[in-house]
């Protein structure tokens, strides 16, 4: 049954952990606006969630193994969390210091992101009411 | 949760911000010290921002990495009435630009701005989640 449970909410709490690490990286563009060789990035929704789901969880990408306290933590930054993979954006129009952030693009899609992430909260509010409504009758 | 990450980046961005018009408010308020040409005569300062990598590999931070003073020639001016001029009748003025500084602390200012809303999205997207399921 919790097997079940679990089932029935992954395709949402996938979605959910990706959007709100897309909206981490989209807050990082927007602070680094002014930030001197700064490139923005941002990841693929479609392609990660795509992913996300074909591995079954939202796993962290492999690390690289640490046998001694001395080693480099080896910081990931190809990819999210999840594994999601970070890609550069393409701007039409750099600055002149080497910054790629497009301030409106960036608001749009942060705004953009947040509107969907509140609706899939909602969303998995509606499936555990319908949830409910079945177990109680 | 991941969202908290968002607090730490725009603070880190909202401090950042925060020094640099405070480097703007210097600059303004000596924009007028003028000194004698023996004497130490205030250079514009400048803050150089860098990004900062964090614990999540998706985020990264803002912080001001140094405070350069502006190296172009400073102003002559010629007053010998001047406490403060040297033996030719010039005083020396800072290098300030109004005009630079104006549109730093505006710029300074809509950053900060921009950040806030991030932090405020960041927490009506967080108090929604924790009203899952209710």
């Amino acid at each position: 049954m919790i097997g079940k449970l679990d089932e029935a909410l992954r395709f949402h709490e996938t979605s959910l952990a990706l959007r709100s690490q897309r909206q981490q990286v989209l807050a990082s563009n927007i602070a680094n606006a002014d930030t001197p060789n700064y490139k923005a990035r941002d990841i693929d929704f479609n392609a990660a969630l795509k992913g996300a789901l074909s591995r079954g969880s939202v796993t962290p990408p492999p690390a690289l193994a640490q046998t001694s306290p001395a080693h480099l933590a080896g910081l990931n930054t190809k990819g999210t969390t999840s594994g999601a993979e970070l890609l550069y954006r393409t701007n039409g129009q750099g600055n002149v210091d080497g910054n790629t952030v497009d301030m409106d693009a960036e608001r749009n899609q942060f705004a953009d992101n947040a509107v969907r992430y509140e609706a899939e909260v909602n969303m998995i509010g509606a499936q555990i009411k319908n949830l409910l409504a079945a177990v109680q009758g | 949760m991941s969202l908290f990450n968002v607090f730490n980046v725009a603070g880190s961005a909202m401090s950042a911000q925060g020094q640099r018009l405070n480097a703007v408010a210097s600059n303004l308020a000596n924009a007028d010290s003028a000194a004698s040409s023996t004497g130490q005569t205030y250079r514009a300062k400048q803050v150089v921002f860098s990004a900062v990598p964090t614990a999540a590999p998706e985020s990264t931070g803002v912080k001001v990495k140094q405070v350069v003073e502006d190296q172009s020639p400073l102003k002559r001016v010629y007053d010998p009435k001047h406490p403060l001029a040297d033996g030719d009748g010039y005083v020396t003025m800072p290098n300030v630009n109004v005009v630079e500084e104006m549109v730093n602390m505006i710029s300074a200012s809509r950053s900060y701005q921009t950040n806030v809303e991030t932090m405020n999205t960041a927490k009506n997207m967080l108090l929604k989640t924790l009203a899952i399921g209710q």
